[in-house]
């Protein structure tokens, strides 16, 4: 008895997880599929053709690409920095990581508002600057002609915001890898930097590869950042994709831009998994 | 004594690099609050840098005329429930790919990270049309159900991964004096991935509550508290979007001291 | 192949509270296999990691030769360590981990590869080159940790209780094969260990610690057959010595040690020792195997023996020896016989005592007199 029940036993703990899932994304990645392909009974392309030809469309491409491309790398070498200043005992450690937790427990919208007090033109930093003499008129960051500036400011906001979630998963492996690997390192020869780069890092993959891979999927998706700071000034395909379905309800549409996030997330994604792939765990004894 | 000086200005640099993040962290929260309250006059007054009067009417405001206490309610509801759904579904599909090796676990594996790069955004465009068909549509446990979706995958990998790190010696250890793997499973490698779990559903919970686009489009009346500040903001006063990040952001700095000792004390026990 | 000496060492912790090395003086001669020996938290380990530069020193200094290394952090010092549990790093391969020191020196190519061949051949794994450490057996680890301690030819080298996590049999063959190893490179090895046998078998000397003091250094016969404490006198040695209090009481002219039902005479030079101690009480202590049994077995170079009676209590029959636990009075006492002697239970029994390899120690200070 006791031998079929644990040959079954793992395939009993996987289950639930992929029934559910099969029913929550199985079934709209079908339903929307065929909202993007099928017209009045038959396959047509003249959604596609819409959606394409949408004058926001190509901007918000090349936007949503663009963030992705400047965010993720930077979260990434910020975390790690953060994760390695943390795993230190000194004083003020509980502070600073109280602080740097806080925003993880923030909405994108909620950290888009708080930091418009700052970055508005009546925010701190330019009365702060107006007030030392520093400028004589409010920089203005907003405004659909300020393209660059926005572009920079939304860049700058959610690095403050999700970089703490690679931070997060980062700390944990770094306080997984034994000490003794480290001190091996130390006896052995190696300074500071060949630690990081021979032991750490590499012991670290795990760790990152989770972070790496989830945090371009959000990239991917960003919505309430953008739209909260700077309306449609940069539009991003996620937003186009609700402003669709909400106010011109033009299902289709909205679900072609869907479409393109998911599809460019799992290409990046089999890059990830080829490019970070620990052949040490996957050795059997 | 070269090394000793090298010593004090790597402190030095050390230091300063904390107190920059902290700045960098902190002052943004703090003005955020101190303008939430402050009198809208004084914010746009150019000579005042922080404001000097406070009132509570803009708060009020948002939370009881324009629907933010039930918005906040909706989104805590939601978010709960799409922890104890993903989690209770995930942990052993996670642990299962973590211990055993089975035909079709590497299979499950890669699915799992396929799906993880599933966003949200396509699954609540044609969500909508099964949600009017089976009533779930502008109801929490929808919007609950669906986050729980997107956290899944998610939660599959990182408890794989985290009873990946803790030793299947220990487990085994336990099993030979007269556990059982289950029992196993609670008294050891349990306690010793709760850090990694914790982390794993700090994350979900966030996820959830954070969540913007499933929550906009899947409800109207019985919204989360994102998706109501969502269409607000747009057309308020500077002076009511501080109202909100606070709003928004006030359970989580709850959240974070209440859960400060047990967060920190979670990751010093693990450094100590 | 340094000479390493320690002066005056400490290592405090929690603010002054715990002393794990308080005051160590210790001089490890060039070549040589010293032994760390002592229970837990005795401080054996924290000196190990002072020479490595792993632990800061509270005070004192550390000596490689005539440089001060006391400060100096752990990649400066030209050491090798063997770590209790390997420390061998996971997602390099066996080559990698081996060559590793090396590349850090920044040893040419081809030298590297010679190295890295010579020192698996030496601990016997070459054929392991090309795997992963997950795929080896903890016996394996341990060699590749032992390989890449070699590999450089460091100034000391340092094992810290690295056949601890290793089964009994393997223990036994690793032990050897280190110390032929060390014997082979010469290389100043300090070796830490609890374990009194492998203590016993592979240093040259021996430094018994306890409590963060150095209690006694010697090489491995003297530690034995001349503990300067008690504990270093039944630290070592198993079965324990018998210890036994006794009082010292002068009858017809010599120096008679009056136990519980028993008495023994001293002989002259022996008995002039304890003068001081004359109505006083000390503690007597012999070796279970400096003993034998009248009748059933001999003791081999005795010069000089006394005789005293006891009751056969239980036996422990080993194969190759003997364990006979007698009684003295109500005191139970062990005796080591080579061979097999299946004594009755309750038989009355003379043992013969060999009086050269008698201990005397204070009763307070707990220091060997005799």
């Amino acid at each position: 008895m006791a031998k079929k029940v644990s040959k079954y036993v793992p395939y009993l703990l996987v289950a639930p997880a992929l029934i559910y899932l099969g029913i929550f994304i199985g079934y709209p990645m079908i339903e929307g599929i065929k909202l993007v392909f099928y017209e009045n009974g038959g396959f047509s392309l003249a959604t596609v053709h819409r959606a394409i030809n949408n004058y926001y469309f190509w901007p918000a491409l090349k936007n949503t690409l663009g963030l992705v491309v400047i965010i993720v790398p930077s979260q990434l070498i910020l975390a790690l920095i953060f994760a390695l200043a943390m795993n230190k005992v000194f004083k003020g450690r509980n502070v600073a990581l109280t602080l740097l937790i806080i925003p993880m427990t923030l909405s994108d919208i909620a950290a888009g508002l708080i930091w418009y007090s700052i970055l508005s033109p009546s925010g701190f930093m330019n009365k702060l600057l107006l007030n030392l003499g520093l400028i004589h008129a409010p920089i203005q960051l907003f405004g659909y002609q300020f393209h660059t500036r926005e572009f920079i400011m939304l860049v700058f906001v959610e690095l403050w915001r999700s970089t703490v979630t690679i931070f997060v998963i980062v700390l944990a492996g770094l306080q997984m890898i034994s000490q003794e690997y480290i001190e091996a390192a130390e006896v052995f020869g190696a300074g500071y930097w060949t630690r990081l780069r021979r032991i750490i890092i590499p012991l670290l993959k795990p760790s990152i590869q989770t972070a790496l891979l989830l945090r371009t999927i959000y990239a991917f998706s960003i919505f309430g950042i953008v739209w909260v700071l700077v309306g449609r000034d940069i539009p991003v395909l996620a937003g186009e994709a609700y402003y669709q379905v909400t106010q011109i309800k033009d299902y289709g549409v909205g679900a072609f831009y869907a479409l393109l996030i998911a599809i460019m997330s799992l290409a990046i994604g089999i890059v990830y998994l080829k490019l970070t792939k620990a052949e040490y765990l996957e050795v059997r004894r | 004594m070269n090394e000793k000086t090298m010593h004090e200005l790597r402190k030095i640099g050390f230091y300063t690099f904390i107190f920059i993040v902290i700045i960098w962290m902190g002052v943004p929260l703090l003005v955020s609050t101190l303008y939430a309250f402050g009198v809208p006059d004084e914010y746009y007054n150019p000579h005042r840098i922080i404001p000097f009067h406070f009132t509570l009417k803009t708060i009020k405001m948002l939370l009881f005329t324009l629907g933010g206490w039930n918005a906040l309610k909706n989104s805590v509801i939601v978010a709960t429930l799409a922890i104890i759904i993903s989690f209770a579904l995930g942990l052993p599909a996670g642990y299962s790919i973590a211990r055993f090796i089975f035909p079709g676990k590497d299979t499950i594996k890669l699915g799992m990270l396929a799906l993880k790069i599933f966003p949200v955004p396509i699954m609540a465009v044609p969500l909508v049309m099964l949600y009017i068909r089976l009533h779930l549509i502008d109801t929490r446990l929808g919007v609950a159900l669906a986050h729980s979706a997107g956290a899944l995958p998610l939660v599959v990998l990182i408890t794989a991964s985290i009873f990946a790190g803790t030793s299947a010696e220990l487990e085994e250890a336990g099993m030979v004096f007269g556990l059982t793997r289950f029992q196993s499973f609670l008294k050891i490698t349990l306690p010793l991935a709760l850090p990694g779990l914790a982390a794993a559903a700090m994350f979900t919970f966030v996820g959830s509550w954070n969540e913007v686009f499933a929550a906009s489009v899947l409800t109207f009346s019985h919204r989360t508290l994102p998706a109501l500040m969502l269409t607000l903001m747009q057309t308020a006063p500077d002076y009511y979007k501080f109202a909100a990040a606070f709003i928004m952001a006030f359970p989580a700095m709850i959240y974070v001291a209440v859960a400060r000792k047990y967060l920190i004390s979670m990751w010093g026990i693990a450094l100590k | 192949m340094v000479e390493v000496k320690l002066e005056n060492l400490k290592k405090y912790f929690d603010n002054g509270r715990v002393k794990a090395v308080d005051g160590l003086n210790l001089t490890i001669r060039d070549g040589e296999f010293l032994v760390l020996l002592g229970p837990s938290g005795c401080g054996k380990t924290t000196t190990l990691r002072m020479i490595a530069g792993l632990e800061e020193p509270t005070g004192g200094k550390i000596w490689f030769g005539d440089k001060e290394v006391t400060y100096l952090p752990p990649k400066d010092r030209n050491i090798s360590m063997v770590f209790q549990s390997y420390a061998v790093w996971p997602h390099m391969k066996v080559y990698d981990n081996i060559a590793f020191p090396l590349k850090i020196k920044k040893y040419p190519k081809n030298e590297i590869d010679e190295r890295v061949k010579w020192a698996a051949e030496l601990l016997q794994i070459r054929e392991l080159l090309n795997r992963y450490p997950a795929q080896l057996s903890g016996g394996q680890r341990q060699r590749v940790a032992v390989a890449r301690a070699i590999v450089v030819e460091p100034e000391v080298l340092l094992m810290d209780e690295p056949l601890s996590n290793l089964d009994a049999k393997l223990r036994v063959t690793m032990r050897a094969e280190i110390k032929k190893l060390q014997t082979k490179l010469k290389v100043t090895t300090v070796y830490v260990t609890h374990d009194q046998v492998e203590a016993m078998t592979m240093g040259d000397r021996i430094v018994v610690m306890n409590k963060g003091h150095l209690l006694q250094v010697g090489p491995p016969t003297e530690v034995y057959l001349k503990p300067k404490s008690m504990f270093v006198a039944t630290f070592i040695g198993a079965p324990e010595m018998n210890l036994m209090e006794v009082s010292v009481k002068e009858m017809q002219g010599g120096i008679v040690l009056e136990g519980e039902g028993f008495n023994l005479a001293l002989p002259a030079d022996l008995g002039e020792l304890l003068r001081k101690y004359i109505g006083k009480t000390v503690i007597f202590g012999i070796r279970p195997e400096h003993m034998t049994i009248e009748g059933v077995s001999t003791l081999e170079h005795v010069t000089r023996a006394a005789r005293i009676e006891g009751v056969v209590d239980f036996i422990e029959a080993l194969g190759t020896d003997t364990i006979v636990h007698a009684l003295i009075g109500d005191r139970l006492i062990k005796i080591k016989l080579p061979g097999h002697i299946p004594l009755p239970i309750g038989e009355k029994v003379r043992i013969v005592i060999d009086l050269d390899n008698i201990h005397i120690f204070d009763k307070s200070t707990e220091k060997a007199i005799i």
